[in-house]
């Protein structure tokens, strides 16, 4: 059952401190498929990618990966299951250290013992993918938002990942290079043999490239199909977050208190 | 009244509550750090570099501040001792006090405010842009990659540095009191030589020294791990491993002493 999903995410509470953040979240990732997450801003998108990477546990629920649940592995097992893992951080986390070439190469000096020239084909070939060999000698912070996003993007895939997970990997880019950067994680994830999952907000340029979407609102699944399926739905809130509407049943703001009585207007 | 009573209670309840947490919490960090350092110690690279941050780059302030130690120490020396005629005595008085105390006292409080104040900034940047959990996700553990190797750098720099705060101390003592005032060459290095004692006073120096360089090592990086991963969390950090270190060092400096000199 478990064998033709590589992340499947069982029934998964969980809240930070006291906030429930995620409630019976059930999703599944099958193997060789790319699969995108959507839903507003602070609906949980970035704890999924936690919660599979180990670096959350669940409150209640199970997070299996490889058939394996995460939260029960030791740590040698937890290493051995990131090793098979990439991940493109939201905000990029580059090591502000180390050259953009040191970025890429880090995982590949950490976990293999491959000659220095072979070192230096991988990383320039992983650059060229995100159009950025010529900035290999540059300092994270000579970099601009967008191209600190495709150095991580470059970093995330310096192992070939049998897992890629992309949190936004689209914010900040222009057109062409969105467009780039779409084909780049399909075709990394068909020529690998990977699976992917790709938590974004931007609808038109993941629907093209993914196999599968889940639409998240309060942390719970509320749509769910192939893009096809998505684009055509009739579902109220499918609509409002396809069509970028503003009525409609998904709510855009954080749980507060009223907003007459937060500003005295009450009595 | 009352009120005033429970607040009391409540705040003691809380500092003893806060205080174990926080002994818990560092102990149980070290007890990672100790048990991940394989990895500094078979890659001599990462242990090179960390020594070199914290123990190279300290090294103009140890001893620029430790040869105006002894110059001070010659001086007031020389001052207190020649009333009782025993002028010459001024080189023991300097060594003794360095090597017993100020050397591993004041380099300790040095190492604090240049190393320990970096490392609390780095690892707390490192944890609040997130580049400690990609580093958790590229299947590197940062207790192994970073943590570990700054720890036993520092533990191992804080020895060395201390010895070369003494060393130039003792020069800055012979300088001021030999060159400059005149005191016999020959007399203050042969009372030196024949009051001080290695085991007494230099292995129990070097002792002292060890014991705050762990603590102030450990300090620092716990600060830095700890801190809230915000810029105002960082500083906040930073300013804690000062205060923090210099406090712990003072006190375990009277135990240790307590220990060592007295019998006790
Ligand atoms: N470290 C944390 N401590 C407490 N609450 C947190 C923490 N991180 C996130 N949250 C809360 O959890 C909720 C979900 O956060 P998450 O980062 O997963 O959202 P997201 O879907 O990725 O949003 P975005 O699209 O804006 O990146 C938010 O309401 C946020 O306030
Ligand atoms: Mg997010």
């Amino acid at each position: 059952m478990s064998s033709e999903a590589l992340v499947e995410i069982s029934n998964v509470d969980f809240s930070y401190n006291a906030q429930p953040v995620l409630k019976r979240l059930a999703l599944r990732f099958p193997r060789g498929k790319v699969v995108a997450i959507m839903g507003g801003s602070g609906t949980g998108k970035t704890t999924v990618l936690r919660l599979i990477g180990g670096q959350l546990r669940p409150d209640r629920g199970e997070v299996t990966f490889d058939g394996k649940p995460v939260h029960r592995m030791s740590h040698a097992e937890l290493y051995a299951a990131r090793r098979r893992m990439g991940m493109l951080f939201q905000f990029g986390a580059l090591f502000t250290d180390l050259s953009v070439y040191e970025n890429v190469a880090f995982a590949l000096r950490e976990h293999t013992r491959l000659p220095e020239p072979m070192i230096r084909d991988l990383v320039l070939m992983k650059l060229q993918a995100v159009g950025l060999r010529g900035a290999h000698a540059l300092k994270p912070s000579e970099l601009s938002g967008g191209m600190a996003r495709r150095v991580a993007l470059a970093r995330a895939i310096a192992l070939d990942p049998s897992l890629m997970m992309y949190d936004e990997p689209f914010t900040g880019l222009d057109p062409i290079s969105t467009a780039v950067i779409g084909n780049l994680i399909r075709k990394l994830n068909d020529a690998l043999g990977a699976t992917s999952i790709v938590v974004t907000h931007d609808v038109e340029a993941s629907l093209k490239i993914v196999d599968y979407v889940y639409l998240i609102a309060d942390g719970e699944v509320v749509a769910e199909g192939t893009p096809a399926e998505v684009t055509r739905s009739e579902e109220p809130f499918v609509r409002q977050f396809i069509n970028g509407e503003i009525d409609g049943p998904v709510r855009l703001h954080y749980t507060a208190a009223s907003y007459e009585s937060d500003l005295g207007l009450d009595n | 009244m009352d009120n005033a009573l429970i607040r009391g209670l409540r705040l003691v309840g809380r500092l003893t509550v806060d205080g174990i947490w926080q002994i818990g919490a560092t102990t149980r960090f070290m007890g990672m750090v100790l048990l991940r350092s394989g990895m500094t110690f078979r890659r001599f690279r990462l242990l090179m570099d960390e020594i070199y941050f914290a123990g190279a780059l300290s090294l103009i302030i140890i001893i620029v501040s430790g040869l105006f130690v002894g110059l001070v120490l010659g001086l007031q020396g020389y001052e207190t001792l020649k009333r009782y005629g025993s002028a010459e005595a001024v080189g023991t008085l300097v060594a003794l006090s360095l090597v017993r105390e100020l050397g591993p006292v004041v380099s300790a409080l040095l190492f604090a405010s240049r190393a320990g104040s970096a490392m609390t900034a780095e690892i707390g940047i490192m944890k609040s842009t997130e580049q400690l959990s990609a580093m958790e996700m590229m299947a590197v553990d940062p207790f192994s990659r970073v943590i570990s190797p700054m720890f036993w750098g520092g533990f191992l720099s804080m020895p060395l540095l201390a010895a070369i705060f003494s060393a130039t101390g003792i020069f800055g003592g012979y300088l001021i009191t030999v060159v400059v005032i005149g005191v016999d060459a020959g007399a203050f290095w042969s009372q030196m030589q024949a009051s001080v004692d290695l085991r007494e006073d230099i292995l129990n120096g070097v002792i002292k020294s060890i014991v705050f360089g762990a603590a102030v090592t450990a300090i620092a990086l716990f600060e830095g791990y700890d801190a809230p991963p915000t810029a105002e969390g960082v500083s906040h950090a930073v300013t804690n491993t000062v205060v923090t270190s210099a406090l712990a060092v003072l006190a375990l400096d009277f135990v240790l002493t307590a220990f060592m000199f007295t019998g006790v």
